[in-house]
């Protein structure tokens, strides 16, 4: 298959690995920032095949893994009301809140509905006049352009029955967070290659600087990976704290103009919960006044649902880079993707449902 | 002034099934005559007894129920009728039975058309036919509007197990090849794309098919080598294996590039973030064979209509009982484990 298969060639993945054992010469740290990322490292057992010197962790890019829990309360309560036809991408639904999911809200005859676009939404409010539609916005910057695009096309149109809820979340001051904790242990990254299609990458140059960490824009693929993790080997082996871009296919400097335009017109910035970790001040995308109708909390007066995070689960740390999976004393024991504690057991790109799924015990 | 007296008939020829189709009157067998009979008829149905009296060859009964419940009810490669015909013949066949006899109760909803049903009895009664099956009794019902989605159909199948033949889960050997019959995913991924909400189009069809034949062959040139056959419907090659690895106690080491997946299937697993080893197939076999006799099974399903791709995807091992492990085209290895629940698109 073209654009896929020239990725995963073992030859040039055995070829990329022989490189990156010449080039290491000590113990590095690398945190690959996104569960697309995660989930093919593990799938593909890359981490097994690197040389024992590199360590990869695993980063809070997962945009279900971080959703706050009071922000699915809040979705199981616009849900569950009769007006409302409740539309989310796929894996959201099976991400528990404190005892309940939006499967089992459709179970007890909730409207909920996949959708792959959140333009389909505004189909569904269209042609459900009687209907509230609402739609799950959440995700990182990847997401956010169609997220914008919805609001901004129900806005022009004029449609009233539509409604996002929003949980937005923005990579960079995450990046931030992680080096500011005094438990940091990460020496480079992998940024995150569909995010930087949309914003580009010159937004990491200052966190390279400040932080004298070498980052570098990488794709998903096996061989992409694998040209990220030897580029971040080589940038820190001669001390350079600078973004180098791997993943030049998809990603230039700028990003997608168009995409960030749509985004600074709809979105503004704002301060975010992330589950397991916590608040992180300006990490997050909000409405801005002038959409303020088109915010579902707002809409069904929700925004009072507060949540608690299970004592047990340890996804903050492992969401950080400072816990593996297997070390959480909960994982694969009281936490499995049947009874998941935390979101990171939940998503397919989470750290610890990848783990679960694919990692040899 | 002359007054011509008319009263109403009932209306008998309908287009839509209704609620008195269900009733056992004059309706219901208006249904049988003009639906069901013309297609199904055989000496057994004929009689319109409520039960078949049946006489069987000597040997071990197998029998086995599915229901039939997939939306949409017409897909690319198939339908729902052709479905449960073929459903529940491989489900007699992979345990090394010939099947015979088939019973099919309906559950239809109001409103259903007529010409849609009658496609769908007509591809069963074709179905039975090529499977060498027969439908020898059955029972309709009718519900009101919402209350089904549109038609259900459970079939039940008796068949006659072959004298020496001993298929379980449980004879997994060490040593014992694996062998995938074909593609995997296609059926699954054919459901997948043709349902509403995707805003892609594809040319993928279901691999919707009785393996009897084929499965008969095999059991010819093998009959004792033979450990276990299933056919991965739900939840995949991964779920079939899963369960052939936990039943047994014994490893299943599996080899990721010997794994055939159409690429068309491969494209839209990849957009929507699922793993082909756990999408459904309804026409594929995974046979557990001694690996001395692994060849000849080979051989023997190349040259079957539903086997021409078959290959072997792994072997038995002493490793990691009750777990399924993939050796990656990269030389790591990875868990196969069952799917969880309903396939879910990812977000990104």
């Amino acid at each position: 298959m073209k654009y896929i298969d020239e990725y995963r060639d073992p030859e040039l993945a055995r070829k990329l690995l022989d490189e990156i054992r010449r080039k290491a010469t000590r113990h590095w740290t690398v945190m690959e920032i996104c569960g697309g990322q995660t989930h093919s490292i593990i799938r593909n057992g890359i981490d097994q095949l690197l040389p024992e010197c590199i360590e990869l962790v695993h980063g809070p890019g997962c945009p279900v893994c971080v959703t706050p829990l009071e922000s699915i309360e809040r979705a199981l309560a616009i849900a569950g009301r009769e007006e409302v036809i409740f539309t989310s991408f796929g894996d959201m639904l099976r991400v528990p809140g404190n005892s309940r999911d939006l499967l089992m809200v459709r179970s007890e005859g909730g409207d909920v509905r996949i959708l792959f676009s959140p333009l389909e939404a505004l189909q569904i409010a269209r042609d459900n006049p009687s209907k509230e539609v609402v739609f799950f916005a959440v995700g990182f910057e990847t997401t956010a352009p169609a997220n914008a695009m919805a609001v901004w096309q129900a806005n022009r149109e004029g449609i009233e029955n539509f409604s996002v809820l929003v949980s937005q979340v923005m990579v960079p001051p995450a990046m931030r967070a992680i080096l500011s904790s005094p438990g940091n242990r990460v020496q480079g990254f992998l940024a995150a290659g569909h995010v930087c299609a949309v914003m580009g990458y010159q937004e990491y140059e200052p966190v390279a600087r400040e932080f004298q960490v070498p980052i570098v824009p990488t794709g998903f693929e096996p061989v992409d990976l694998l040209a990220g993790i030897l580029k971040t080997v080589e940038l820190l082996e001669e001390g350079r704290a600078e973004v180098v871009n791997r993943y030049g296919r998809v990603v230039s400097r700028e990003g997608n103009r168009v995409a960030q335009e749509i985004i600074n017109q709809v979105f503004e910035v704002t301060d975010r919960q992330w589950r397991g970790i916590g608040l992180i001040a300006g990490s997050g995308l909000g409405l801005r006044e002038a959409f303020a109708r088109y915010d579902a909390e707002k809409k069904f007066n929700v925004a009072h649902i507060r949540a608690e995070e299970s004592s047990l689960c340890m996804s903050g740390s492992v969401l950080q880079g400072m816990l593996k999976p297997g070390g959480c004393p909960a994982f694969a024991r009281e936490c499995t993707p049947e009874h998941p504690l935390g979101a990171t057991m939940v998503s397919s790109e989470g750290a610890c449902a990848a783990y679960y799924n694919y990692h040899l015990k | 002034m002359t007054i011509t007296p008319l009263c109403p008939a009932p209306i008998m020829q309908h287009e839509t099934v209704q609620m008195a189709h269900g009733a056992g009157g004059r309706l219901s067998q208006a249904l049988m005559q003009r639906i069901f009979m013309p297609h199904l008829h055989n000496t057994f149905l004929d009689l319109l007894d409520d039960q078949a009296k049946l006489d069987l060859p000597p040997g071990r009964i197998a029998f086995t129920t599915d229901t039939y419940v997939v939306s949409p009810m017409f897909f690319p490669g198939g339908n729902i009728g052709e479905l449960a015909i073929n459903g529940t013949v491989n489900d007699l066949a992979v345990g090394g039975a010939k099947p015979l006899y088939l019973s099919a109760g309906f559950v239809l909803e109001e409103g259903l058309p007529l010409s849609e049903l009658e496609l769908i009895v007509k591809s069963m009664a074709e179905a039975a036919r090529q499977a060498g099956v027969m439908i020898v009794t059955g029972d309709t019902k009718v519900v009101g509007k919402g209350q089904c989605d549109r038609i259900f159909i459970n079939t039940s199948g008796i068949g006659i197990i072959r004298e020496g033949v001993n298929l379980s889960c449980r004879n997994l050997k060490p040593g014992d090849s694996i062998i995938l019959s074909g593609t995997v995913g296609d059926h699954g991924m054919a459901i997948m794309t043709s349902r509403e909400g995707l805003s892609f189009q594809s040319r993928i069809t279901s691999d919707c098919a009785a393996l009897n034949s084929m499965i008969g062959a095999i059991l010819d040139v093998a009959p004792t080598s033979i450990h276990a056959m299933r056919d991965p419907t739900r939840g995949g090659v991964a779920a079939t294996l899963n369960e052939l690895a936990s039943s047994s106690s014994m490893g299943i080491a599996i080899n990721e590039i010997t794994i055939p997946v159409k690429p068309e299937v491969r494209g839209a697993c990849e957009l929507l973030g699922i793993d082909p080893l756990h999408v459904a197939n309804e026409g594929k076999l995974v046979v557990a064979v001694a690996a001395e006799e692994a060849e000849k099974v080979l051989r023997t399903m190349h040259s079957s209509e539903h086997g021409r791709g078959a290959v072997i995807i792994g072997s038995v091992v002493n490793d990691h009982p009750g777990m399924v492990v993939m050796l990656t085209a990269f030389g790591s290895r990875r868990i196969i484990d069952l799917p969880l629940g309903e396939q879910l698109p990812r977000i990104c």
